[in-house]
């Protein structure tokens, strides 16, 4: 299924998009930083993977509705 | 209903992200999970409004942001932590200078406006296009755009305060003289 793949396959880095040129005064070790600060923020909830209480909320739902 | 397996395994992967998001529109750990399931629930209730092929998780984003945003609506004065539940929602704690820079970083961007973060996530961290952003938050492309930019510029300004201050006042100078490297 390709839906799954948007948030796992990253897309390019922003800053090497012809936009990320939009803000000639932003320094570029800056811009740089932004972006890998960003990104590992982000990717160390990610890297917790999914709790238990999700797959089992998933669960219960499930059965629910088999009723 | 049983849940199609393949809308089941699509949903549980696109989790860890969706807490992610969450985490940084609420700034809280407790508060983000709760999103979430919220989120999962409205989405397998609605399930039927998904239309295959669609991008799902990007359908999960939705969901997602519009609750918070009516959430935020509602207890708007409770909402911005800003820096304290965020460190405890992370694990791996780098090194302790990297830890400093880490939390200045936090509190720059819990510093910008929501539509201004929320963009800059969902295109620099999340890995969604500018097409899908503006899908998610409802507006423009254009808009998602200025808003990723608008914040990105407030960052580095709020960064260059912090980490040029040694280095005298002129700090348009070095963001001029650094702007040749890209990342």
């Amino acid at each position: 299924m390709k839906n799954r793949k948007t948030v796992a396959s990253r897309a390019p880095d922003p800053s090497q998009e012809p936009d990320g040129n939009a803000n000639p005064s932003l320094g570029g070790e800056i811009r740089g930083k932004i972006g890998r600060q960003l990104r590992e923020m982000y990717d160390d909830v990610v890297a917790q993977g999914v709790p238990d209480r999700f797959v089992e909320l998933l669960n219960r739902l499930e059965k629910q509705n088999e009723k | 209903m049983k849940l199609d397996p393949s809308i089941r395994e699509a949903v549980l992967a696109a989790v860890p992200s969706l807490r992610a998001f969450a985490i940084s529109l609420s700034g809280n750990v407790d508060r983000a999970d709760d999103l979430v399931q919220e989120t999962l629930l409205r989405a397998l209730v609605n399930i039927d409004s998904f239309e295959p092929g669609t991008n799902l998780s990007a359908w999960l984003f939705t969901i997602l942001r519009n609750l918070f945003r009516s959430e935020y609506r509602k207890r708007r004065r409770e909402v911005e932590d800003g820096d304290g539940t965020y460190a405890e929602s992370l694990k791996s704690q780098p090194e302790q200078e990297a830890r400093v820079e880490f939390r200045e970083f936090r509190a720059a961007l819990a510093k910008l406006p929501s539509d201004q973060r929320e963009a800059l996530i969902l295109v620099g961290a999340s890995g969604f296009s500018y097409e899908e952003a503006a899908g998610i938050c409802g507006c423009a492309v254009g808009t998602i755009k200025s808003r990723v930019n608008r914040a990105r510029t407030r960052l580095a300004e709020l960064m260059s305060i912090e980490s040029l201050d040694d280095f005298g006042p002129d700090r348009a100078t070095r963001a001029v003289l650094s702007g040749g490297e890209r990342s």
